[in-house]
């Protein structure tokens, strides 16, 4: 079982990516997959994760996740924040929303680090939601890029399951732009 | 065509509620029930099911609706939790008294003081006594299925059943979940036919003032006191275990689903030791018994469905070769031990069943519970059971105990 949590602020789309996730994870033919928020009240702008589980059978915990097998962070300031890397087990990927390279961002953990401007990108997509950009997309493109688990032709179609007509064209280019963006270890640049 | 639909446990039970043409909604919204409600107010005012919202302002008002709605021959649904439960228990009596095959979901959750919204299930089984047939999900594939049951089995008994599942742990994860389809239920689940109707054409005087002996009505007709009555309820309770067991069977032929009728079992042929408990707590012991195996324990999980009417027999025959039994569960009897940790040794009197019994509270007000300290705290009651230790105390599975008690 391949476990990822995502690690965001209330308001930037985190439990939506763990959803969408879910789906083209389920799409690609993992028998197995669940999503869900943290249980519980949810304030917009506080920290706050959501995890997604694929398995190629079906799935007979939910139980909070331990330790994770990657972790996504869509607010870079949640690294002074939150343990993140904590809850991540170790030789885990972590996939950073950040303009930086991934040896300026400061993690040093000897973990494989992948990292992607997904607010850049989502202001050139015009991804924006009350004046914040909506980074949940592209950090779904890096995951495609950086994880090796679900490809990005079924997060495509993840995205047109859940995304309306209005909006998903901006996110589909964001996400292949990010996919190509996503840089780190193991990655051809 | 059923379908697949990666689905919360509120909206697999929403689905579930569609399928079943339930004419009266009438619910009062309550933290994590809350989401099932609104899919189902949408579902009716977009006109995607024929059905009736009624508002209420409050818990008890909902059932009293559900009560009113059965009454004149309508498939009536509500949901709640925790306090909302609670705030309905005169009316949860009053429903079952009155043989009315209303479905509720309990979306299970902790009870205050102090406030939680998280899960455990201390709101459903302290409304054991209500006269209520009670079901337990493990997933979200047995909420939708349950629910479906849930109404064949109201109409056959003439009792109301609660399907309850864990708030947030089923309710808020989503996982895949088919939906069957609707030309199948239609075939399983008949249309009700009220056992009583009441119509302005014949007016009639129901749930009148009962005495403590039989007597004759204004016609003559020798009538059942109060306590004929309360005999008829618990015998058709006791009853209804073969008719959930038979309902079931007959939807694993038409859906290809099986989900144990009265309880389910999990790697239990040859094991020493059974860990059981209702809901979502028994699917993460199944990882914790694989995880034991793996360790060259013989573990297993029974899973307990039904929980009232309490599938005495059956326990008695699933339990019947265990060596060491832990009984995992999300609530306490105050004063005594987890409830179903009571129930089962009762069940076992007079048996030949003599392993002994570890009682595991777990999970209360939303704490996580994992396989890992699920197999844990079975290697320390083995150990323990092992070195000839008597029985130990009701262990609070990942919980301070050193503290002061007040």
């Amino acid at each position: 079982m391949h476990e990822v949590i995502w690690h965001g602020r209330g308001g930037q789309g985190v439990v939506l990516a763990a959803q969408i996730l879910a789906e083209s994870a389920y799409m690609q033919g993992f028998k197995g997959v669940t999503s869900a928020p943290t249980f519980g009240p949810e304030r917009r702008g506080a920290p706050l994760t959501a995890s997604t589980k694929i398995s190629e059978t079906p799935i007979r915990t939910f139980a909070q996740i331990e330790y994770a097998d990657i972790a996504v962070v869509l607010d870079p300031s949640l690294l002074k924040v939150i343990n993140i890397l904590g809850s991540l087990r170790p030789g885990g990927l972590i996939i950073v929303n950040t303009p930086l390279k991934a040896e300026d961002t400061g993690i040093d953990s000897g973990r494989p680090i992948a990292v992607v401007d997904g607010a850049g990108i989502a202001f050139r997509h015009h991804l924006i939601k009350e004046g914040a950009p909506m980074v949940n997309t592209p950090l779904l493109g890096a995951f495609a890029r950086a994880a090796n688990l679900v490809s990005l032709e079924f997060i495509e179609k993840g995205l047109k399951w859940k995304l309306s007509s209005t909006v998903l064209a901006n996110n589909l280019s964001a996400l292949r732009d990010a996919y190509e963006a996503t840089r780190g270890s193991g990655l051809e640049n | 065509m059923s379908r697949t639909e990666i689905l919360t446990g509120n909206q697999a039970a929403a689905e579930g509620a569609k399928l079943c043409h339930i004419q009266v909604v009438s619910a009062y919204p309550i933290t994590p029930q809350t989401s099932l409600t609104e899919y189902l107010s949408q579902a009716i005012e977009s006109g995607e099911i024929k059905a009736e919202y009624v508002r209420v302002e409050s818990e008890h008002s909902a059932l009293s609706v559900c009560i009113a709605a059965s009454s004149v021959g309508a498939r009536a649904f509500t949901s709640t939790s925790s306090h909302g439960l609670l705030y309905m228990h005169e009316q949860l009596h009053w429903a079952a008294g009155s043989r009315l095959p209303i479905v509720m979901c309990c979306v299970n959750r902790g009870v205050g003081a102090p406030w939680s919204i998280f899960n455990d299930q201390q709101d459903s089984i302290s409304q054991r006594d209500t006269g209520w047939i009670q079901i337990y999900c493990r997933d979200n594939q047995e909420i939708i299925d349950t629910l479906i049951q849930a109404y064949r089995i109201a109409e056959i008994v003439k009792i109301p059943v609660m399907v309850c599942y864990d708030g947030f742990v089923l309710s808020h994860t989503m996982m895949p979940v088919e939906i069957p389809d609707a030309e199948t239920v239609d075939a399983f689940l008949p249309p009700y036919h009220a056992h009583t109707i009441l119509s302005p054409e014949d007016p009639r005087n129901i749930n009148p003032v009962t005495f403590p002996w039989r007597r004759a009505d204004q016609d003559g007709v020798m009538c059942d006191g109060y306590m004929e009555l309360r005999y008829k309820l618990q015998s058709a309770l006791e009853a209804a275990g073969e008719t959930i067991a038979a309902v079931g069977r007959d939807f694993a032929e038409r859906f290809g689903r099986d989900h144990g009728g009265l309880l389910w079992r999990y790697r239990t042929e040859d094991a020493d030791v059974i860990l059981t408990g209702m809901g979502s707590i028994a699917t993460e012991a199944t990882m914790a018994v694989d995880a034991l195996r793996e360790q060259g324990i013989a573990a297993g999980v029974v899973g307990l469905r039904v929980y009232r009417p309490f599938p005495k027999a059956a326990v008695r025959e699933a339990f019947r070769d265990a060596h060491a039994i832990l009984v995992m569960e999300k609530d306490i009897s105050y004063g005594y031990e987890g409830a179903l940790c009571s129930d089962l040794k009762a069940a076992f009197y007079g048996t030949e069943i003599s392993a002994p019994i570890h009682n595991v509270v777990a999970g209360l007000g939303g704490r996580d519970v994992k396989a890992r300290e699920l197999a844990e705290v079975t290697r320390e009651i083995l150990d323990r059971i092992a070195a000839g230790q008597p029985e130990g105390p009701t262990t609070w599975l990942n919980c301070r105990t050193d503290t002061p008690t007040e």
